[in-house]
This record gives C-alpha cells, structure tokens and sequence, in this order.
C-alpha cells in the first residue's frame, strides 16, 4: 500500500519542481528545467497509476469505499474548539484537514490529468523551446499540475478549493505569460475576476453545506445526503448546490460566465491545451460529479444545470461556426462541449458526463495540440484565412488532427462518438422525456460542431494555401518531441471511448461500472424515495435496449456526417476570398455571430464599466468613481468641514477674546482708569529733576513752615 | 526572567531610543546601527516567549503577569499590572517582527534629522507594545495617548507635501475617540466603586462590574449603549471603520514608508484589539443587542464594499492599499462581531495577516518610490522586466493579500466568513464580494504597474531589490506561506481566549460555550454561573473522592 499511504506526493512531486524552478530556474539551463519539470509530472503519472492499481486492490477488499489518508488538520484546531452553531441548534467545528480521497472518480481525473499533462509537457519542450521564460513557463505548469492534483485529490471541499483557486492562479499567470501585451494580461486578469465571481457563489455554497451538515468533508456529507434524513427538493440543499452551480459556471465556462475562456487563447497554445481544454475547465463537472448525493436532492438545481449547459453548448457552437482565429473554434468548442458535459450532469447521468470529459480530454488536447503544431509551423499565424493547403507539409499534425476531429464530431468508433452519444441518449430517455427539447438542443449542437470542426480542418489543411510568401517557404513539420505527444494523444482519440462501449452494442460499458461505487448509492435512494426521484436523476438502466437508442444513434451519425458534408461543400476548394456560406445567406446573422453576440460588449457596459454609456460610466467601475466622489467630497467633506468650523470657531473666538473678553471686558476698565488717572499722571511724569525741585520746593516749604511757626 | 519577559520586551526599544539621545546627530551611520541593533533585541528578546507561551497555550486567563492593581499610584488606583492571553500574544509578537522590519527599511529612505527619526520610532514601539500588555486602563490609557506624540511627529516631520494637513488630522481624529472614551471609563471607574468600595483601573476588577451597569436600575441599558458607543467611537476611528476612516488614506499617502508600514500593521489592529479587550467583555449585553450588533455588522460590510470600491479608482499606489485596508479591517470587525470562535478567531488572524500582507504591500510601494519618488501609477508600466525579484515578491504579497489559499489572507477570510455566515447568511453574502473586488483592485494595479513594455524612459534603470530589502521581505513572505499552510497553532494559540470572550458575551445559553466549558477555567470567579458550576462540580468530585 506504500502508493496509497503516500497518495499526498502526487501533487507534491510537481509542487517540488515548481519550487526548484522559483529558486533556482533562472540559473539553470533549458535542459535542465525540461527535465526537472517533465520528470516531475511523469513521475506523478506513475505514481498515479501505481496508486490507483492499488486501490483497485483497496477497493476489492472493501467494496465501495474510497480511499482517505489525512496528513494533518489544517484548518481549525484539534479540539475542535473553534466552532459555530448549525442549522439544528448542535455545534459544529471549523475543520477542514489537509486529506486525501482516492475513489473511482478521483482515480479517473488523476490518470488523465497526469497523463495528458505528461503529453503536455513534453509537447511544451518542443513548442517553447526558442521562447523567453522557459523556466518560468515550466515553474507555472507544474504549479499549475500541483493545484489540479490538490483539486482532485482534495477529500473536502476547503482542500478542493484550494485547488480550485490555485487553477485558477497559474490560469492567470499563464494567459498573462506574454506579459508584454496587453491584450495577454487584460485576459488573464478577466479569466481570474470572472473566475472569482464563481468563487464567491463556491464559497457560499460551501457555507451552507457546512451550516446544514456541519461538515465539509465529503465522504461525511455524501453519507449524511445518502442517509434518507433529507427529502428531495429540501430548499437549503437546492440553494446549496445552486451556490457550487455558480462556482462550476466560472470555472468551467458556462453562460453567463463563459466570457474568460475565449480570451484565455491569449496564452501559449500548451497551456490551452493543458489548463483551457483538456484539465481545469473540467474541473467544475468534477466538483458537480462530486457531489452528486447533494444534487439528487435538488431537482431544481438539476434542470438549471440542464438547462444552462445545453443552452450554452448550443450557444457556443453557434459562435465558433464563422470564427476565423483557429483557437478561438477551439475555445468556443470547449466552451460547448462542456455545456454536454453539464448537460449530462443535469440529466443525472453523471458517468456520462464524467466519460465525456474523459473522451474530451484526449481529443481536446489533441485538436489544441495540433492547432499548436499549426501555429508553429505557421511562424505564430492563426488566421485561417491565411492558412490552406497544409496537409501535404505537415502530414502527422494533419492526419492527428483529423483523427481527432472525427472524435468530436461524433464518428464512430472514434472516442467521441460514444460519450457524446451516451449523453444525448440520457437527455432523450430521462424523466420520461421531458428533456427532449434538450435532446434537440443537444443534436443540433452536434451537427454545428461536426461543420465547424470540418470546417476548421478545410480551411487550415485543404483547398488552397492563402499564406504570404514571407511565411511559406519556412513550413515545416514540428519536432519529435511535438509530434510523438500528437501520435500518442491521437491513439487515445480514437481508443478512449471503446471503455465505454455501450450494452446496446454488445459492450459492457466497463467506463460506468468502475465509477458505479461513486454513483451507486442514488440508485437506493431513488428507490427509497420513489419513482419521482428516479425520474429526477434519469436513469433508467433496463431503457438501454430500447430500438430508440440505436435509431438517435444513427440519427447523431447522420448529423455529424451531413455537418462534414456541408463543410466539405463550402470550403473544399477555399481559396483567397473564399465565400462564408453563412454570410452569404444572412449576412445580419454573420454579423453577431462574428461578434459573439456582442456579450463582450454588453458586459463593459453594464458590469464592469469599461466602456461608457453616453459619457457615463456604469457597472462596478462606475460605482468605484461614485464611491471615490462620495468619499473625497461628502465624508471627507464633512471631516474638514468640521475642522474648518472649529477653526472658523476658533477664530471667532480669537477676536472675542482680544476685542470683547480682553478689549472692553479686561482692557476697558484699564483704558478707563488710565483716562480718568490722566491728570494725576501729570503729577508723575518720571523726571528726576522735577521730583528733585518738587522736594526741595516741599522741603523748603516744610522747613519754611516750622521756621515761620 | 520569566516574571519579568513583558517587562523586558516592553522596555528595549526604550533603551534604545535613551542611548540614541547620546549620540551625536552627525554620526548618522552610527546612529542607524544602534536602532537597527536595539529593533533586533526588540525582536530577540520577544522570541523566548513564543516557547513559553506554546507550552500554557491552553491554559485560560492572562499570562506572564507582572505587578499587582493599584500599585503604581495607589490613591487613585492605578496599577503598572502587565499581562497577555493569545490575542494579545500574537499581536506583540506582529509588533516585535514589524518594528524591526520598518526600522531595517529606512536605512536609506530618511536622510535628514536621522537621529530624531529613530528616537520617535524606537519610542513609538514601546507604546505600541504596552497597549497590548496592559491589564490597567489606567496604564493602557498612558500607551495609548503616548503613542500618538511619535506617530504625528513621525508623519510630521517625515512625511510628504501634505504632512502636517495629514499629522494634524491624524492626531485630532484620534484624540477625538480617546477623550469620549476616557470619560467612559471614568463613568466605569466609579461605578466600580460605587459597586465595590474600591477605586481601581484595573482591567479585570472593571471586567467584572462594567457589565452589571446594563442591567442596573438606575442607569439602563440606553445609558450603558452610550458608554459602549463611547468606546466604539474611540475604536472604530482608530481600526478605521466607514466611515470614521478619512484619516487613514491621507495619513499613509504622506507618512514615510516605515511609517506606514507600522501604521497599517500595527496601529489598526489597535482598534480591533480594543473591541476585543474592552468593548466586548465591558459590555456584552450592548454587543448582543440585536440593533447595536446589526450597526456594527453594516458598518463592517459596507466598510469592505466601499473600500473596495474606492480602492479600485485609486490613481496613487498608496492611497490604494490605504483604502484596501479600510476593506480588509472590514472584515475584521465583521468577524469580531459575529460573535462566536470562527469568527472571532479568523477575525484575531486576519489582524495578523493583514499586518503581514499590508506591512509588505507599503514596503513595496516604497522602494518603488525611494526608487523615482513618485507613487502615481500611470507613471509605471513593464517594472517585471527590470525588477524581476521585486515583481515575484510583489505577486506573492498581493496574491497574499487578497486571500489566495495556501497564503495566509484566505485562512483568516474563510474563517472569518464561515462565522459570520453561521450567524446570518446574509451578512457573508454581501461581505463576499469583498473578496471579488480586492483580485480586481490588486491585479488591475499589478497589470498597470509590472506589465506591459518600459514606457516611461525613467524607469529603465531600476535596479533591483538589494540584499537589504530583500531581508525586510523575507520573513514576510514566510509567515505569509507559514500561516496560509498550517495555521493550526495560531487557531490553537487563539482557542482559549476567543472562546473566554464568546463565553462571556453570550452567556451560558450560547451551546458552543456549553461544549467547551469544560475546558475553559473562567478568568473571574464572581458573577459567572459557568465558574461556579465547574467549582460546584469539582466540589462535587471531591466530595466523592472523599466518602471512597
């Protein structure tokens, strides 16, 4: 078991490679930092994988339980002293402990997140390697592995925040790696404000939990929510999970705080790989999927998710359809493809979701990856209308690509093909169809997304080369250490999804049936509360033979062929002003769609304050200028308004006191009296001389007098 | 030297600022050796008692107590009596590490009067440092008022071109506070002998009377409102709460760097200390009044919203932090008067924290401005490509600042709003977007100030942070990571005293301090059922330990 009694060195491996890169990265050579920083995360990967075979052994022997290994309490004390009162009146302790969970969830994010970010990096020694801040740029990824790890591994909600946050720190550091523009850092600081506002609703959702259950741990509040104590639909668990809802939506993109991930393309192309595609945007599906026992008690808090995320893949899709910047399809792709991800949690089918992201991992990356290799070879180009014709010079990334663009847009039996499908099915078949309006939200957004991703492949590989001719004669295939990841990721593309090959075709779905302890439990509890409940969560296992599945499934084939057949139509033979299909039937609709809705825009109007409406500003900027007013005129004001009407007090008084107190009151008896004394004055005017007559006149006078007498 | 450590950590920067008199002001160098060297000591001597203090961490009641009530000035009952608990253990032990920090950062920022200058500083620590040690209120009343003279002669004399606009209203603001509150406790002190027959100013003689005034007949609950509104006046200027805070921009614009560092890092937390030592226990009834609680807990959001708001339009580096402090001591005083140990023990560390983090982000802003003497921001940009060192330690800090986990602000903020929420939800979700606000003020101004190109030809030749300043950051930047990963000592350090003030508060109904009377030895015998229930119950043990 030393894999699993060590499980806490599998962030901290990375965590030491980001340290050594703080001190001592600047001295060292690239060589050194290359291996340093890609031993780190490699090493984790096999630590990973050793740690989750041997939970499978863990797990053999006590069926169900997770894995938990404390290292020590972190927040609060050992007493539990520090404590507050909950709901019910009973104390509870403010305590969370740096502690590790390991179950099939965990265990699935840990492989892919290590494994893609092993790909990653060795990808990034290739792709940065004639950049500045190399050191820098391998000390923020492996920070950045460092708080995935702490984010999966976490086995409470305060440790998975951390993780949470720290994402979100080396997200930031990395859109802004190109600090030098400012384009880079304006979206690095909007990627970790927007991501904050979700933070906020995380914390507050965390607040609640910990209010209502007295704990944060999740193992103890899965077990409290899974106990029956709670009725579905208890509003305190709704506005719970709502809270963490809003946390998910920052981090993983969704309406209404999607804004940061297109613009998060700003950063190296491995980093969107890594951080915007493959790991981190998936981390609030994780954070859902993780708490899942508390969602099945809120109904309402499921449509929402439904809802929001079909509506934002469509949404997404819509935009990356007449997108011209290659990572800017991509990112709004992401941004779609999570909305299924969301929409599968919505749904209840939480395995499906949580195999889409799986399946997304690998060709995600690979489609970025790629675009990456494109970009390289482009000398930094990203316009694809300055692309074409590449297929020919950059055969592995060509052929890579395409592989993952059949996974995405849903052919089988590329990977994609088979989450995506499963979550359609679930959206179709749940609560006895009453998600069927996101069944077709869910099918068209497959069918706009095969187009765009052909779309995207035509453009930059076919038809014919747009490029300068300063640029082209400089194409050439990357490197071994870029295209051995593109090979590897390209084999997973297409193989990932065979672990969930459904039972409807002869499979076993072994993908759900390792994540079934994590997920399990809600069976019972729907069976306990009734069919109401399983109609909320939408499972309905003994639906997989319906003849439906297998008529939508060649439905969504259809789709995805006919969005490659009118992509193939349009941009086949692209040349230098090629016509937008779209633009040429409604050019109106081109136009927003181009401009992505004008949500930018809307959002520095009324939110941020950026821009002014009318000369006025508005949003918190505007409130911030307010403030400052207040501040400086009315507050201040009355401050020194104070001080000056003492001053102008003591003034006042000053005058009083010399003219009136001092003047008429103390001098004027003294004026007075020296007027009235005037004439004995006379009698006393100081000369000597005249004393001396006056006494000699006196003395004669008084001698005179006796002598007389 | 165990009796006497507070003494000792009380009096050497005094010593101090004594033998610098002696020195000749032209011996300028000399003259910064001997108050760097008796900062040090300053420090130095502070750190035995963290041994000693860790090994009676749970033991309840003032500690290391020195001198007996009413033995300085007996007619009147004033007593030098010294003596600290956790609170005011963490906060002398912030005092120690920042006086040396501020005193360490001004080698080479003050270059005229030098002499005077570490005088006042060396002065002004000792009366930081007794404000945190007294147990007489007579005594506390003497450090409090005395450590004015040096701060406004600090600001005054050193400061910028508005400095004695800024020194006046500094000291004016304040004594404003102090005065209201000193006829308060007069009204304490005769009530107390009006209840005892004994004039004394001792803390823990007052602790036991002043809370029986809102109870007393003959005065009420209105009158004893007014005494507490004459305490929080005092307090709430000086921590500073909206919308008492209008001194604190203008005084850190124009105080030297060290001055502010101190300022921020310690003199604020003289405002929370003194809620939490005087304002609460005095007068608990007044405190849990649902209306005085309710002003309390507004002031503290809006004070967090506001100065937030205010610091993000900032356009002077300075004036920003200044008003990120209004921000963050907002979320002190939230914490304070949420009223139980989450909260008040997040609130205790967060002082802490911010002392750490504010302290660094005026040390930051003033080697920038020892560097070009300008702190307007649009005079910077692209300082990451020269500064390199300076822009990490910056990033850390402000990252620190607005509470990023695994740094130091987050422990503190969580737990400051996990407490408040469990009071009322709704006072953490408007204080939340506090933490929203404060990335985008801290990274705007990062934005502004570190990336970008060197637009400003000024600025190109910089030069990075020297070993000395380094220095000065070092220990920050530690703390910083030290509390954020493993904060459980201070959270242990804490128990005992925050529960003692929660218990008194909220009296023997409040569950939490029925869970944790068992462990808590009250501080006074008289008037607390909780006391004498343990002392029955011993009794009661003993009695069966008896007839066995």
């Amino acid at each position: 078991m030393f894999f699993l009694d060590h499980i806490w060195l599998i962030p901290l491996l990375p965590a030491l490679g980001a340290a050594i890169m703080f001190f001592f990265g600047r001295k060292l050579q690239k060589a050194t930092v290359s291996a340093v920083c890609v031993g780190a995360v490699a090493m984790a990967f096999v630590f990973a994988c050793f740690a989750v075979w041997q939970y499978t052994g863990y797990a053999h022997d006590n069926p169900g339980k997770p894995f938990e290994k404390i290292a020590y309490t972190w927040m609060g004390t050992d007493t539990d002293h520090m404590n507050y009162v909950k709901r019910d009146g009973t104390l509870a302790p403010c305590h969370a402990d740096a502690g590790f969970l390991l179950d099939p969830l965990s265990a699935i994010w840990l492989l892919f997140v290590t494994g893609v970010g092993t790909l990653i990096h060795i990808y990034s020694t290739g792709y940065m390697a004639h950049e500045g801040g190399y050191y820098r740029f391998f000390g923020y990824l492996n920070l950045f592995m460092f708080s995935m790890l702490t984010l999966i591994l976490g086995n409470n909600y305060v440790l998975m925040f951390v993780g949470w946050e720290g994402v979100g720190l080396c997200s930031y550091l990395l859109i802004g790696f190109y600090f030098h523009r400012q384009s880079a850092t304006t979206a690095a600081n909007k990627a970790f404000i927007v991501n904050r506002i979700g933070d906020a609703g995380f914390l507050l959702g965390m607040f609640t939990i910990a209010w209502y259950f007295g704990s944060l741990r999740l193992t103890e509040i899965t077990h409290m929510a899974r106990s029956g104590h709670f009725a579905i639909g208890d509003p305190i668990i709704t506005a719970a999970t709502l809270l963490l809802f809003v946390g998910a939506c920052g981090k993983s993109a969704q309406l209404p705080l999607y804004v940061w991930l297109p613009d998060a393309m700003e950063g190296p192309t491995p980093v969107s790989a890594l951080i915007h595609a493959a790991t981190m945007v998936t981390a609030g599906v994780y954070m859902v999927a993780r708490s899942n026992a508390l969602f099945v008690l809120a109904p309402g808090s499921m449509k929402t998710m439904a809802f929001i995320g079909a509506f934002t893949a469509l949404f997404a899709a819509s935009i990356a359809l007449v997108q011209n910047d290659i990572k800017r399809v991509l990112a709004y792709s992401t941004v779609s493809q999570l909305g299924y991800m969301f929409l599968a949690l919505g749904v209840g089918a939480f395995a499906a979701g949580a195999f889409h992201v799986f399946t997304h991992a690998f060709f995600k990356a690979l489609l970025f990856l790629g675009a990456g290799s494109v970009i390289h070879a482009m000398s930094g180009e990203q316009d694809m209308r300055n692309m074409g014709d590449l297929h020919r010079r950059i055969p592995i990334t060509h052929w890579t690509m395409f592989i993952a663009t059949f996974a995405i847009a849903g052919i089988p039996p590329f990977a994609g093909f088979f989450s995506k499908d499963e979550i359609l099915w679930q959206a179709w078949s749940s609560e006895g169809g009453a998600y069927r309006l996101l069944w077709l939200v869910g099918y068209g957004t497959a069918l706009m997304t095969a187009f765009y991703m052909f779309r995207l492949m035509f453009l930059t590989f076919h038809g014919q080369a747009r490029m300068s001719h300063e640029v082209e004669p400089h194409i050439h295939e990357s490197p071994k250490s870029m295209t051995v990841p593109l090979i590897v990721l390209a084999i997973c593309a297409v193989s990932a999804g065979w672990l969930g090959w459904p039972h409807s075709l002869g499979g076993s779905n072994r993908f759900e049936k390792f994540l079934e302890p994590v997920f399990a439990r809600e069976a019972e509890v729907f069976q306990a509360e009734g069919k109401a409940a399983q109609l909320a969560a939408g499972r309905k296992e003994e639906e997989h033979t319906n003849p439906m599945e297998y008529f939508l499934m060649a439905f969504s084939i259809a789709a995805a062929v006919s969005g490659f057949g009118m992509a193939w139509k349009a941009y086949r033979d692209a040349g230098k002003g090629y016509e937008e299909p779209i633009a040429a039937a409604t050019p109106q609709v081109y136009a927003v769609l181009l401009n992505k809705y004008y949500v930018d825009e809307a959002y520095d109007y009324a939110f941020t304050g950026r821009r002014k409406v009318k000369g006025v500003r508005l949003g918190v900027m505007g409130l911030g200028d307010a403030s400052s007013w207040f501040d400086s005129h009315v507050i201040d004001g009355i401050v020194n308004g104070w001080g000056r009407t003492t001053r102008l007090f003591g003034t006042f008084s000053s005058w009083w006191d010399k003219w009136i107190i001092d003047g008429l009151l103390v001098n004027g008896p003294a004026i007075l009296s020296r007027m009235l004394s005037y004439p004995l004055r006379l009698l006393q005017w100081g000369l000597v001389q005249w004393y001396a007559l006056v006494m000699v006149i006196g003395l004669v006078g008084f001698v005179f007098y006796y002598a007389v007498r | 030297m165990h009796n006497h450590i507070l003494s000792i950590i009380l009096f050497t920067p005094l010593v101090g600022a004594l033998l610098l008199i002696f020195v000749p002001k032209e011996k300028k160098d000399a003259i910064r050796w001997i108050a760097n060297i008796f900062a040090l000591a300053g420090l130095l001597v502070s750190i035995p008692l963290v041994p000693w203090f860790w090994a009676q961490r749970f033991e309840s009641g003032f500690m290391f107590m020195e001198g007996t009530p009413n033995n300085w000035i007996p007619s009147i009952g004033a007593g030098y009596v010294l003596g600290i608990d956790g609170i005011s253990f963490l906060l002398i032990m912030l005092t120690t590490l920042l006086g040396w920090i501020s005193i360490l950062s001004s080698w080479t920022a003050i270059e005229n009067r030098v002499k005077e200058y570490y005088i006042w500083f060396l002065v002004l620590q000792t009366g930081m440092l007794g404000v945190f040690m007294a147990l007489d209120f007579f005594l506390f009343f003497v450090f409090w008022e005395a450590m004015l003279v040096p701060m406004y002669l600090l600001i005054g004399i050193w400061g910028g071109p508005r400095k004695l606009y800024a020194a006046i209203k500094f000291f004016l603001y304040t004594l404003l506070g102090s005065v209201l509150m000193l006829l308060s406790v007069l009204f304490l002190y005769f009530y107390n002998f009006h209840q005892t027959g004994q004039y004394t100013f001792s803390i823990q003689a007052l602790y036991k009377t002043a809370p029986l005034i809102f109870h007393d007949p003959a005065y009420g609950s209105t009158f004893a409102i007014l005494l507490f509104l004459a305490f929080f006046l005092a307090f709430a200027i000086k921590v500073p709460m909206f919308p008492f805070h209008t001194w604190l921009p203008d005084a850190h614009v124009e105080a030297p760097t060290a001055g502010s560092v101190i300022l921020a890092g310690v003199l604020l937390k003289m405002g929370t200390y003194g809620f939490v030592r005087f304002a609460l226990p005095f007068f608990p009834d007044v405190v849990m009044h649902p209306k005085v609680r309710g002003w309390m807990i507004f002031l503290s959001i809006v004070g967090i919203i506001y100065g937030a708001l205010v610091s993000l339009m900032q356009k002077d580096m300075k004036k920003l932090v200044a008003y990120s402090s209004v921000s963050h001591l907002g979320f002190c005083t939230l914490g304070i008067f949420a009223l139980n140990a989450a909260g008040l023990s997040g609130s205790v560390l967060q002082q802490i924290n911010h002392g750490i983090s504010t302290g660094a982000l005026f040390l930051i802003v003033g080697i920038l401005y020892e560097r070009r003497h300008t702190r307007e921001i649009s005079e910077y940009g692209g300082i990451s490509n020269i500064m390199p060192v300076y822009a990490t330690i910056t990033m850390i800090m402000f990252l620190s600042s607005m509470g990023l986990p695994l740094l130091n602000g987050f422990v503190g903020e969580f737990t400051i709003l996990q407490g408040t929420f469990m009071e009322n939800w709704k006072w953490a979700a408007w204080a939340v977007p506090g933490v929203i606000l404060a990335a985008a003020y801290l990274l705007w101004l990062y934005q502004r100030v570190f990336f970008g190109t060197v637009t400003n030809p000024k600025n190109e030749k910089l030069h990075d942070l020297t070993p000395r300043e380094l220095l000065t950051f070092a220990p920050l930047v530690i703390i910083a990571f030290w509390i954020g990963l493993y904060p459980k000592p201070f959270f242990q350090i804490l128990e005992q005293p925050v529960n003692q003030i929660v218990y008194t508060v909220r009296g023997k109904d409040y569950p939490g301090v029925q869970a944790v009377n068992a462990s808590i030895r009250p501080r006074d015998e008289a008037g607390n059922a909780a006391a004498v229930q343990t002392a029955l119950n011993q009794a009661a043990l003993n009695q069966a330990k008896g007839t066995k």
